[in-house]
């Protein structure tokens, strides 16, 4: 994932109607036998060259996903951004720990003390603070934990 | 974002959790996808677009969707921005930040302190740090007053990026 991370497209690696692809799919899809073609009829393109499409840009690294999201606490599950204060000397170490568990779904390094920031999804709420509490234990290090009490935007909107 | 799911709101059958972990990886790139995760769970084409509908009616799935990549479409500088907003004016100000189009991410959450003493947390996306900065400057107009310290973390490496994984 770190390789294709650091990588910039090209501005002429998307034509006008790949922008138009990766615009218009950010906000839905739909749950129809024929999907492709529904959604291709829409941006004058047919479902073959939709699926094409969605595949050449997942190819080139220009969408990291393309399905359903699915909201852990609707299932009965959690979410929480969790940080941890991770010394330089053992960031390959502890990085290794924090990525092995399932429940990490997003991890990014930031530019602060606390520099390692993760996004735990467990399928309950205990599993938020059981899995923190292994990954302390694990690292000796404290995972601070940061749920949301009140969300007011949800979601992208990348204009491409 | 409470009222996804409401006390009492039956969460997932065995059938439904079958087909998030058949989907979560991703949708299949067929002309009839919804046919193919049926075919591979032994279930009809109607049913899983019954059930998968339902889920998203439900809030158990968001939506379908693209998540593009900010960092290769040149949104390359992505910064956390937090701020230490007065408690009885979070609600309205959170909302004002969240409907900004260059942030994404809202969130109003628990300081720390005294390690941390910011509750909202905002996304802002741009081009470069200046394009980020000045956005940030934005945002601390409209908070005024009410914002008695910030502080903006830039991601520096993408660590770990996977959907949603559901045990079994």
């Amino acid at each position: 994932m770190t390789r294709s991370a650091r990588t910039i497209l090209p501005p002429e690696a998307l034509d006008p109607t790949d922008r138009a692809i990766l615009n218009a799919l950010q906000d839905g899809f739909p749950i129809t036998p024929r999907p492709y073609d529904d959604a291709g009829a829409a941006l004058g393109i047919t479902g073959a060259e939709l699926i094409d499409r969605i595949a050449r840009l997942r190819e080139i690294g220009a969408i990291t996903r393309f399905g359903p999201f699915f909201d852990a606490a609707a299932m009965g599950g959690a979410f929480c951004l969790c940080a941890m204060a991770v010394p330089a000397d053992r960031w390959d170490e502890v990085l290794t720990k924090v990525n092995a568990h399932p429940q990490v779904a997003h991890n990014y390094e930031r530019t602060h003390a606390l520099n390692m920031w993760f996004v735990l999804a467990t399928d309950t709420p205990e599993g938020i603070t059981r899995t923190a509490q292994a990954i302390e234990a694990e690292t000796g290090l404290d995972v601070m934990l940061f749920p949301k009490l009140e969300e007011y935007f949800i979601g992208f909107r990348v204009q491409a | 974002m409470t009222a996804a799911n409401p006390r009492g709101m039956a969460p997932l059958d065995a059938i439904d959790r079958r087909i998030v972990r058949a989907t979560q990886a991703g949708l299949p790139l067929t002309p009839q996808p919804y046919a193919e995760i049926a075919a591979v769970l032994d279930l009809t084409e109607a049913e899983v677009i019954d059930r998968i509908a339902a889920m998203q009616e439900r809030g158990i799935i968001r939506r379908i969707a693209i998540a593009p990549h900010h960092y290769a479409l040149g949104m390359t500088a992505n910064g956390m921005s937090v701020w230490d907003v007065a408690d009885d004016r979070i609600s309205d100000l959170g909302a004002r930040i969240g409907a900004l189009p260059y942030v994404t991410h809202c969130y109003q959450r628990p300081r720390a302190l005294p390690q941390w003493p910011y509750n909202l947390f905002a996304m802002l996306h741009g081009s470069g740090r200046d394009e980020v900065e000045a956005k940030r400057r934005e945002v601390a107009a409209i908070l005024g007053d009410a914002c008695r310290g910030s502080d903006i973390l830039y991601s520096t490496r993408i660590l770990k990026k996977t959907g949603l994984r559901l045990a079994d």
